[in-house]
């Protein structure tokens, strides 16, 4: 055992090996504090009463705890010439997401179950190809989007932004159920065949039941993308079917009447929630979902 | 007949997703392309008149600070997100009982939308009530921190918004990465009595070479993009100091109804996204067929 047998220089470098260890979690601990600073911020401004922002400190705790600014925020503030707060809004990106997050994961479960299965000759051409569309700027589909919305009669409505997410979501669902399904053994699905099982036979009996994890890891990645969506809800939404993000971004830079910064922060946390409580409940497979949508394969 | 559909019921499931994806994806692109060929103004015309929206984009002081602000702001977002992110995880490697805690308050950024970062961020960096007031409040009263108003700063701040935004996500990325390292070598290096930063430096960031790309790839991807940040913190001011190429395209289509510039800067992004996507898409998927 060294420790018996410990001399002073051992236990120098054991001393040296603490003071290592303190600056580590010091280290680590500012980090913490520079990530969590605008949280704080955010959560005590919004928690101040205006007189006290305008005469207080920025990272001071409110002295005064008041909930006006969320109740305007929430239902008050003004987004334009309307003041209806986010509350509308934020039922709008919930119409948004929950039908495309289900639409666009339900599709990508079936191509990825044919692509990985049921491989047929240019199987591997026709992923690649979705795969592809993962990497676009959406702004080079934007301007015929808008033409195509406004032909299919659907411009500037729910069901028009609920179709575009499905659109530029199914690539990466297609993606996760495809990686997924791959490592399931294709001896299985012949298996099935030869038992006389039909292609969605051995979907719903087979595939859907182990395909748990990867429907959270999918839901997530798309619920997350949806809901803090900006460039399509802004692009292709009017007055009254906005999103939430669109109406946070309205309210902050809405220059009518006086600043309210508390209002704008308790808008934003608002705004946050949603996908702050995926993150916290279900990081774990937020986290899969981040880096299988960057690492593929 | 039913024995025909049997057979091809796969690719019949397969079909419509793939023909929407022909259609809204590379449909929507040949269409940009076509339309960054002509004369379009408010609305779309479509006979081709050459490169002239290209010369004219190229001859704008607006889209040339577009550009340089991307050059800037990618360049910094990277190298300083990849840095602090390998930084990260390799403090959180060092068997942390509190790891997972930290993690995730490195982490959460990521699951905002930029909107609420840029909005956050906006109110930290306001010179009249934020950073600047408050430590001017602590008696340093000729304190400066006015980038975010600063034409030749702001940009900037876009940076600092967008690496707190996303430097946690490249920290998750390269702790993947660092334990996927074989600890056999590792250990065998420990033996040898090789010190540990040199273990880093020589044995392990070596090897993650791939993850690097990956980050890479990723955060330039991010970059390129980058629009509702800018939007929310910026607005893409002061004047134009913080454009960058995607609020060039989106003001030119939505707010100057310039249909011909829009499609020609939308262009430009795509080509440069694909500059550096395609040589890595080709590369994943030829290794997954060998």
């Amino acid at each position: 055992m060294t420790d018996i047998s410990m001399t002073s220089a051992q236990s120098q470098s054991q001393t040296g090996k603490i003071v290592l260890r303190w600056l580590l979690y010091i280290a680590l601990g500012l980090f913490a504090l520079f990530y969590l600073m605008p949280l704080f911020v955010m959560i005590t401004t919004s928690l101040k009463s205006l007189d006290e922002i305008r005469t207080g400190d920025l990272i001071a705790l409110p002295r005064e705890v008041t909930f006006d600014a969320w109740r305007t925020a929430w239902s008050g503030a003004c987004t334009g010439i309307q003041c209806e707060g986010v509350r509308p809004y934020f039922w709008n990106s919930i119409l948004i997401a929950i039908p495309a997050v289900a639409i666009s994961t339900l599709l990508g479960a079936m191509n990825g179950y044919v692509v990985a299965q049921w491989r047929f000759r240019g199987a591997n051409i026709i992923f690649s190809l979705m795969l592809f569309g993962c990497f676009i700027p959406f702004q080079v589909v934007l301007l015929p989007m808008a033409r195509t919305l406004g032909i299919m009669g659907i411009a500037g409505t729910i069901p028009g932004l609920i179709f575009v997410h499905v659109i530029y979501g199914l690539g990466f669902t297609t993606l996760f159920f495809r990686n997924y399904y791959v490592t399931i053994p294709a001896e299985l699905t012949k298996a099935a065949k030869v038992d006389g099982a039909g292609f969605f036979r051995i979907f719903w009996s087979i595939f859907l039941p182990l395909s748990l994890p990867i429907i959270v890891v999918t839901v997530i990645w798309q619920f997350t993308q949806i809901w803090n969506d900006f460039l399509f809800g802004v692009s292709f939404s009017q007055a009254g079917t906005q999103p939430v993000t669109v109406a946070l971004n309205n309210i902050v830079n809405s220059t009518t009447g006086v600043k309210e910064y508390n209002v704008d922060m308790a808008a934003a946390i608002i705004a946050a929630l949603p996908t702050l409580f995926v993150y916290v409940v279900a990081g774990k497979y937020f986290i899969r979902g981040l880096t299988a949508g960057s690492v593929k394969g | 007949m039913t024995k025909w559909l049997e057979e091809n019921t796969p690719k019949l499931v397969l079909a419509p997703s793939f023909i929407a994806v022909l259609i809204f994806v590379y449909g929507f692109i040949a269409w940009t392309a076509w339309v960054s060929f002509t004369r379009s103004r408010l609305l779309p015309r479509y006979d081709i008149e050459g490169l002239i929206q290209y010369e004219r984009l190229f001859a704008s002081p607006r889209w040339d600070t577009a550009l340089n602000n991307l050059f800037v702001f990618g360049i910094l977002f990277i190298l300083i997100a990849m840095v602090l992110g390998l930084i990260l995880a390799i403090l959180l490697d060092q068997n942390i009982r509190t790891e997972g805690a930290i993690r995730t308050i490195y982490l959460y950024p990521m699951a905002l939308s930029m909107i609420v970062t840029g909005t956050a961020w906006k109110w930290i960096l306001n010179p009249g009530l934020g950073v600047e007031a408050m430590v001017r409040g602590w008696g340093f009263e000729s304190f400066t921190f006015d980038w975010l108003v600063n034409p030749d700063m702001a940009i900037y701040t876009v940076v600092i918004a967008a690496i707190w935004q996303s430097s946690g996500f490249v920290m998750a990325l390269f702790l993947a990465g660092l334990r996927s390292v074989d600890g056999e070598i590792i250990k065998a290096a420990q033996v040898d009595g090789i010190p540990t930063w040199r273990i880093y430096t020589a044995i392990i960031i070596p090897s993650m070479a791939p993850i690097f790309l990956s980050a890479f790839i990723v955060l330039s991807h991010l970059a390129i993009k980058s629009f509702d940040l800018v939007i929310a913190l910026t607005g893409g001011g002061p004047g134009y100091a913080t454009d960058l190429p995607a609020t060039y395209m989106y003001a030119m289509a939505f707010s100057r109804g310039d249909i011909g510039q829009a499609a020609s800067s939308a262009m430009i992004m795509m080509m440069v996204v694909f500059a550096i996507v395609v040589p890595y898409l080709y590369s994943e998927l030829r290794s997954k067929d060998d």
